[in-house]
């Protein structure tokens, strides 16, 4: 082979450089750990550094692992070792788009949807803040109020929505299932026979979770809030994804998994590039059926939509997703911050194409009906 | 095989001959992972032949293929050794029987019980504990159906390829079993297992590679069919299909349109075997409403 016939200065360098290497994708933003970074070097040495295809394979089945990442690999590479690109900066600043909002059920236009909640308050008499506060729309919510009631939000808790679990516990109660295993130690102090039996029954675990939150210009004055309300269920209970829908689908689980909610908001915006863009409903949970949910991750899962249903796709799209997503998926919820203004009714298109798919509809729009949604969760 | 490959040409070969064609990515991969004795971490579309890559793998080294198929709450005592209950039971109904018991003081039965000939080898046990030969192929198939603790757990096997069974002391492999882990990607696997792995993405093949495989795969389906089909199969996979052919449909429908006595793809033969080569209803629909002249154009093309 022929890393073996080059000892010395060659080899040598040969490592310095591959070393350099994993230094530039670490800039790029593609982190390798040390021990990658040792099995590349590794790696290296038994395909020899000689030939630049396999030095390429070295490297992508060491330090790559997730296809994500393969492109900013193949920049980084080509920068690195061909000169042929120029090396990626670390942000990938993409082109903001902000598309014109487009009222699909009026051609004219019409007024922005984010007016609309706040264009018919709705006054209520509590004795506390908190009390106020709980019901207080979020769009009507001063920063500081926001930020209590993002406070707030951390303490609700996504408890319940247990599922039988194929894997088996100790029972107290006999059952149909006989734990063998502590039978036989029974057994032993018996004198061999098996008079204290010992049982096993089913446990239980959680549903996975699946949080689909529209990022969507329409939604700005939720979407923050809500995203808060997203970090609070992946720290605080396990088997929770999140994703953002927009005129793209990003995957926050990631992102969000960090405790400091500050830092990982960070994260989560600095991830997504379409904050406040248009909405592609249909076409974001095409993407996001494709790639995860219908692959397994809704299969057998609670999917909470939080969206105010405004769509710039097709209906015929949107319906056709929810059809798939409500086939897969254990419950369908839909969490519309809107449906709480008076006198709503699901007009816009995306929604209307929706709700025959959704197994249950609530409002989102407070932090009461946030409550709402865990019981609903938890139901 | 007995030694190790000496280059990535060799293992290419190498699986070429055992019924399975690699290319340059996954070929360094499987060098890499036999080379550096480490697991190798396959992700792709479902079809594209990750868990044929174990079969070959078996083949070419001689090594038994030892199947682990994982699934939502599996765990220890399905995936590494469990006690065989029943015939400890009854080994100490018959020390009882023959008056044995109650001389024999407690711990000498005991250890009579949980003795080598009382446990049941699971997979992973069994890839570790081999005894003589090649070592094994240890395909551990749709680790993401698993859940993180027993990622967790098989990390832990796969970092110093030992398993410890209480009563009885610690098993550990002189050559590790040779590894792979395949994943649909339904959920992330952990970046610890990753980081333990060689990781390779499996894409679909190029069209003169799956024209290949059709014919290793399939040797009675005639050349020009096969070109045929390669073309139509890589078409449908541009056409944002829910669930776009694999490699397996792929050869399916190769073989269902020869067993048909096709020659060459029309629409009536098309029509008639879509059901080999798309398993969504909704896919069919597309295919038959407007799919099927960008299909035949794809054939005609070429």
């Amino acid at each position: 082979m022929a890393g073996d016939d080059h000892e010395g200065p060659a080899e040598a360098d040969a490592a310095a450089l591959a070393v350099l290497f994993t230094r530039a994708l670490r800039q790029a933003g593609l982190e390798a750990a040390l021990g990658s970074v040792i099995m590349f070097l590794e790696a290296i040495e038994a395909v020899g550094p000689t030939d630049r295809r396999a030095v390429y394979w070295a490297g992508r089945s060491t330090l790559v692992h997730r296809p994500e990442d393969i492109e900013l690999y193949d920049q980084v590479f080509d920068a690195f070792w061909v000169g042929s690109r120029p090396m990626p900066a670390r942000v990938v600043v993409t082109e903001q788009v902000t598309i014109a909002y487009d009222d699909p059920d009026d051609a004219q236009g019409g007024e922005a949807p984010e007016a609309e909640p706040s264009s018919q308050p709705t006054l209520r008499v509590r004795y506390s803040d908190v009390e106020v506060l709980k019901d207080k729309d979020f769009a009507l919510c001063t920063v500081a109020e926001l930020d209590e009631a993002r406070r707030l939000m951390s303490k609700i808790r996504l408890t319940g929505a247990r599922r039988p679990s194929r894997r088996p516990r100790r029972s107290k109660t006999p059952t149909s299932r006989l734990d063998l295993r502590r039978t036989v130690r029974h057994a032993l102090r018996s004198d061999g026979e098996a008079l204290r039996r010992a049982y096993r029954t089913h446990g239980e675990r959680n549903r996975r979770l699946v949080l689909l939150l529209d990022i969507s210009g329409s939604m700005e004055a939720y979407s923050r809030a809500l995203l808060r309300f997203v970090h609070a269920a992946v720290v605080g209970r396990t088997k929770v994804e999140a994703f953002t829908l927009g005129t793209r689908l990003s995957r926050l689980t990631r992102e969000l998994q960090t405790r400091d909610p500050d830092e990982a908001l960070a994260r989560a915006a600095r991830s997504v590039e379409d904050w406040s863009g248009g909405t592609r409903l249909g076409e974001s949970l095409r993407r996001f059926n494709d790639e995860w949910g219908v692959r397994g991750m809704a299969r057998g899962a609670i999917v909470v939509i939080l969206s105010d249903g405004w769509d710039r796709g097709e209906p015929a799209l949107l319906a056709e997703q929810m059809e798939r997503l409500e086939r897969v998926a254990f419950r369908v919820i839909w969490v519309n911050p809107l449906k709480a203004s008076p006198g709503y009714a699901p007009l816009a298109q995306g929604m209307a194409a929706a709700l025959p798919h959704v197994d249950a509809f609530i409002e989102g729009h407070s932090l009461a009906s946030l409550e709402e949604l865990a019981d609903v969760i938890a139901s | 095989m007995t030694s190790p490959p000496s280059s990535v040409d060799e293992v290419r070969a190498g699986l070429e001959a055992n019924g399975y064609l690699p290319d340059d990515g996954l070929a360094t991969a499987v060098f890499l992972a036999l080379r550096l004795h480490r697991p190798l971490l396959l992700e792709g579309e479902a079809g594209v032949g990750k868990t044929e890559v174990a079969k070959a793998l078996s083949r070419w080294t001689g090594g038994r293929l030892i199947r682990l198929q994982c699934y939502e709450g599996i765990d220890s005592s399905q995936a590494v050794y469990e006690w065989d209950y029943s015939r400890q039971l009854l080994h100490l109904r018959t020390a009882e029987a023959v008056g044995r018991a109650s001389e024999t003081s407690e711990s000498q039965l005991e250890d009579e019980l949980y003795s080598p000939r009382f446990l049941v080898r699971r997979p992973l046990l069994a890839a570790i504990d081999y005894g003589e030969g090649p070592p094994p192929v240890l395909l551990v198939d749709e680790v993401d159906r698993a859940d993180d603790e027993f990622e967790a757990f098989l990390l832990e096997i796969l970092s110093d390829y030992q398993v410890t069974v209480p009563e009885l002391g610690t098993f550990s492999a002189e050559v590790p079993p040779l590894v792979v882990v395949t994943s649909n990607r339904t959920r992330d696997v952990h970046d610890a297992l990753k980081r333990r792995c060689l990781y390779h993405w499996v894409e679909h093949p190029d069209f003169e590679r799956e024209v290949r495989i059709v014919s290793v795969k399939a040797p009675g389906v005639a050349a020009p069919l096969a070109r045929q089909v390669a073309h139509a199969t890589q078409a449908m996979r541009d056409m944002g299909l829910y669930k776009p052919p694999g490699v397996a449909e792929t050869l399916d429908w190769a073989e269902a349109l020869q067993l048909i006595g096709a020659s060459e793809l029309t629409e009536a033969n098309v029509d008639a075997t879509l059901g080999a080569v798309l398993k969504y209803r909704e896919d069919q629909q597309r295919v038959r409403a407007d799919g099927m002249a960008a299909v035949l154009a794809a054939v005609r093309g070429a």
